[in-house]
């Protein structure tokens, strides 16, 4: 790798904005996040990126670097051929509130709608489940909510649906809560009215960028759907509901 | 108070990790209008961080634990200068705080028979440390975040607390900016919860994020209240070393409970010359006996070998390992080889060590199922913080909590691992709960004079003005290398008065540092107004560190290399008086008969 980077980096906001050029000397090992930060150490002080861990657990740090979303501090800069810039721009889903910051809110809106846990009655006893049921839905709460998934859904993204469209972080985050073995609530009328579940036609993209390798599309996404379906679309089913309306199944 | 925005609350909490959300949860259930302010997005702080497991005595895999073992595991691993009120209070209602948890929705790795399964750690005697792989602080914080959202709580994100304010002698409230518009915000409160975490930015080598700036630590100190044990920090013995990018990110000590071993460069258990006095005839004396306890806690059995020395307390492991490399015997880049593909399958660490086997992989291209780590001590955790009332948390100025990190007393010299986790769940809940009945006693709201604003709001631009010249981020470099250096796992007194003095040219240059851009979200205005905290507290470790001229866990001093039974008996409290930063002596308050006892087999 050669001793200077160079790197364009957004200098903005949502209204406007510019691409910039920095050069910093390389390191072995760094990532693009210590790259970010020695410009702002150096030449761009006031540069606004978000970041916590610098260990790819908190989920604070994602951009898209040459129009790849990443973590900038589990982005190795030695990936990236040398002699050419790297370009890291803000998420592109989210509204610029300056640099490489976004604004996110909307996400924890979404996690408001969604009902807590709630235990079920374990009469008294301590409540027992075993190791197989808490992989399944540990592998969803490993979610460190960097909301990368929710920047390249196309729904979101080239759609803008985010009054009818929970995405996929919140389908993760409901997946854990239903397949919880201790959890006596209902989501399935919330993914149907409120989340849009229908509108994810699998394409996967979510699950792709996933830092986490979680397999969003399918052992999230595809079993709340067929859930729904059981749930709202089984004839059977259906009679059996209007025979005997009860509240939850 | 009217040119800026202004909002009413009985309980302002101060920062969004455990203990913060724990609290504000309490004070929320107990009828208090609540604020949480914090100055990362929520479910970011540094609870996230935190690997191997949180400690309570549940004894679901050892029958034998119970709160009297692991009270006297954590006044043994302060080197008995805990506040025994709190390590009492602690030990007996951790397991209630994490049987809640899962009452919340965690969802904890399980033994066999379906409960929450527990592992070893460094300083406990029985594996008591209910996990979740090595991200138990993210399952903690998200449990706490979804629990929190639907009570009611009011949310106040990239918000940094700079002030307490005050009406006389008690709490009127607090004072900050929006980090992402730069305007000033003033929050009237009836009482006000620290739970800020801890001050590791002002070392070079740390395993701490941006936000460990010591701004309790300092808010507290600027409101007279008393810090307890400022000079015992904690340098976790395993940080990454190699390459420059992640030094001092954390290992966690889980690799260790789960058989992980530390050899020198010549592949030498080093540990084994390293059991102190204290703890002699507890840990293995072979490599046999240890190799017997791991295989045993393997087939999930109950040991009849005593416990590898590897997992001493962390101190004593983070001094053996400095002296190694000291010594000639480290490894290429500095530090020591931690060893757990030899001791374990590679599924097994990709299942017990996920984000470890991760972390390595990603960042220092090293793949832990096949070859060892390359670790060093680095700068973790703070002991000392503000000296609370052990039932209530409240501070010595009336309306003022603390919980957590910034909490002081819980941990004496030196805290086990495990317990951090513990501490701020069993405390947050304590403080959120008495913050609550203290403002829901207190009738009126005490007044925020402008005065005290304005000097606050002049304080914070004053880097804009166009006469400074200093680079804010230089002048915290250079406070990180000297802490490093003159105030590290090793002090002398020399070393100490040294860092005195450039402490203060720092100050005198902290003073002139200049910043470019405007107030919206702007890094380098947000370190600048930072650099007060840190230099404040920073002397203030300094002093105490000077003062103790003894050795005693957190704390080493080369001229005084032996732990003295008279300090044994003396707490150092730390307080601002005008200007000057004082330290002064304090007795531990005497144990009763009935936990004397404990110590006594």
């Amino acid at each position: 790798m050669d001793e200077q980077v160079t790197l364009m980096i957004y200098r903005g906001d949502n209204v406007q904005g510019e691409m910039k050029e920095y050069k910093i000397p390389v390191a072995p090992g760094m990532v693009v996040l210590d790259a970010v930060h020695a410009v702002q150490a150096t030449q761009a002080p006031d540069l606004a990126v978000r970041w916590n861990c610098k260990a790819g657990k908190c989920g604070s740090c994602g951009a898209e670097v040459n129009g790849r979303p990443r973590l900038l501090c589990m982005d190795r800069m030695d990936k990236y051929p040398a002699g050419e810039p790297i370009a890291v721009k803000p998420l592109k889903t989210f509204p610029v509130i300056k640099d490489l910051a976004t604004n996110v809110s909307w996400n924890y809106d979404v996690n408001k709608k969604i009902p807590a846990f709630k235990m079920r009655d374990t009469k008294g006893e301590e409540p027992r489940f075993s190791q197989e049921e808490a992989d399944r839905v540990q592998e969803f709460r490993k979610c460190i909510e960097c909301f990368l998934c929710q920047n390249v859904c196309h729904v979101l993204r080239e759609h803008d649906e985010k009054n009818t469209f929970g995405g996929p972080r919140f389908f993760v985050r409901t997946a854990g809560l239903e397949m919880h073995p201790l959890d006596d609530e209902n989501r399935l009328d919330l993914l149907k009215d409120q989340m849009g579940l229908g509108y994810c036609n699998i394409t996967k993209c979510c699950t792709e960028v996933c830092p986490e390798s979680i397999a969003i599309t399918d052992n999230a996404i595809i079993p709340l759907k067929e859930r729904l379906v059981d749930q709202y679309y089984d004839p059977l089913r259906k009679l059996y509901r209007i025979l005997f309306p009860a509240k939850k199944t | 108070m009217g040119k800026y925005q202004t909002f009413q609350y009985d309980v302002v909490v101060v920062g969004a990790g455990g203990a913060g959300l724990r609290a504000a949860i309490e004070a929320s259930a107990q009828g208090a209008k609540t604020a949480l302010v914090c100055k990362s997005l929520l479910g970011k702080a540094h609870t996230v961080m935190a690997e191997g497991g949180v400690a309570a005595a549940l004894s679901n895999v050892d029958s034998r634990d119970d709160w009297k073992v692991h009270f006297r595991d954590t006044m043994k691993g302060g080197k008995f200068l805990n506040q025994w009120r709190m390590a009492q209070i602690h030990a007996q209602e951790a397991p209630s705080r994490v049987r809640e948890l899962e009452e919340w929705g965690a969802v904890f790795d399980r033994t066999k028979d379906g409960r929450i399964l527990q592992r070893n750690f460094g300083g406990h005697t029985y594996p008591r440390l209910a996990h979740v792989g090595d991200r138990t602080g993210l399952e903690i914080i998200r449990t706490l975040q979804d629990k929190g959202v639907h009570q009611g709580i009011d949310v106040h994100m990239e918000c940094t607390i700079r002030k307490i304010l005050k009406d006389g002698d008690r709490v009127a409230g607090c004072f900050g900016y929006q980090r992402e518009s730069g305007r000033f915000v003033v929050f009237q409160s009836k009482a006000v919860v620290l739970a800020t975490g801890g001050i590791g930015r002002c070392w070079e080598i740390t395993s701490n994020s941006w936000e460990y700036t010591a701004d309790g630590h300092a808010m507290a100190m600027w409101a007279g209240a008393d810090l307890i044990d400022m000079e015992f920090i904690q340098f976790h013995p395993t940080g990454m070393v190699w390459p420059p990018s992640v030094k001092g990110t954390l290992i966690t000590e889980g690799v260790r409970g789960e058989g992980g071993v530390l050899l020198n460069k010549d592949r030498k258990r080093f540990m084994f010359d390293n059991v102190p006095e204290m703890f002699r005839g507890e840990f293995a004396e072979t490599e046999e006996e240890a190799n017997r306890w791991v295989a045993a806690v393997v087939a999930n059995k109950l040991p009849d070998a005593r416990r590898p020395p590897e997992l001493l307390t962390r101190d004593v492991v983070a001094r053996a390992i400095r002296r190694e490399v000291r010594e000639g015997r480290g490894s290429p880049h500095g530090g020591v080889f931690l060893d757990i593909a030899s001791r374990r399958s590679p599924s097994e660490i990709k299942k017990k060590l996920p984000s470890m086997y991760h972390q390595f992989k990603e960042l220092a291209d090293v793949d832990i199922t096949k070859d060892p780590m390359e670790v060093g001590p680095t700068c973790h955790y703070m002991m000392g913080g503000v000296r609370v009332n052990p039932e209530t948390q409240e501070s010595t100025v009336p309306g003022l909590f603390a919980a957590g990190e910034v909490g002081g007393g819980m941990h004496g010299s030196n805290r086990l691992g495990g317990n951090s986790l513990s501490d701020l769940l069993v405390f947050g809940k304590r403080a959120g709960e008495f913050a609550a009945k203290c403002a829901l006693q207190t009738s009126s709201f005490g007044s925020c004079d402008d005065d005290q604003i304005e000097v606050a709001a002049r304080e914070c631009l004053e880097p804009f003005d166009e006469s400074h010249g200093e680079n804010p981020y230089a002048v915290h470099e250079q406070l990180r290398t000297l802490m490093q250096h003159y105030v590290g796992i090793v002090r002398s007194q020399d070393d100490l008065k040294h860092a005195l003095v450039e402490i203060e040219q720092l100050r005198q240059r902290a003073a002139k540092v200049k910043v470019g851009g405007n107030i919206q979200f702007n890094p380098g205005w947000h370190l600048a107004m930072d650099l007060s905290n840190m230099l404040d507290i920073s002397e203030a470790v300094t002093k105490a560190a000077l003062e103790r001229t003894e050795s005693r866990g957190g704390h080493t001093r080369e001229d005084f290399p032996d732990s003295e039974s008279e300090w044994g008996k003396m707490n150092l409290i730390v307080r601002q008086e005008g200007r000057d930063i004082n330290v002064s002596r304090r007795p531990l308050e005497p144990m009763p008969a009935e936990l004397q006892q404990l110590f006594n087999k």
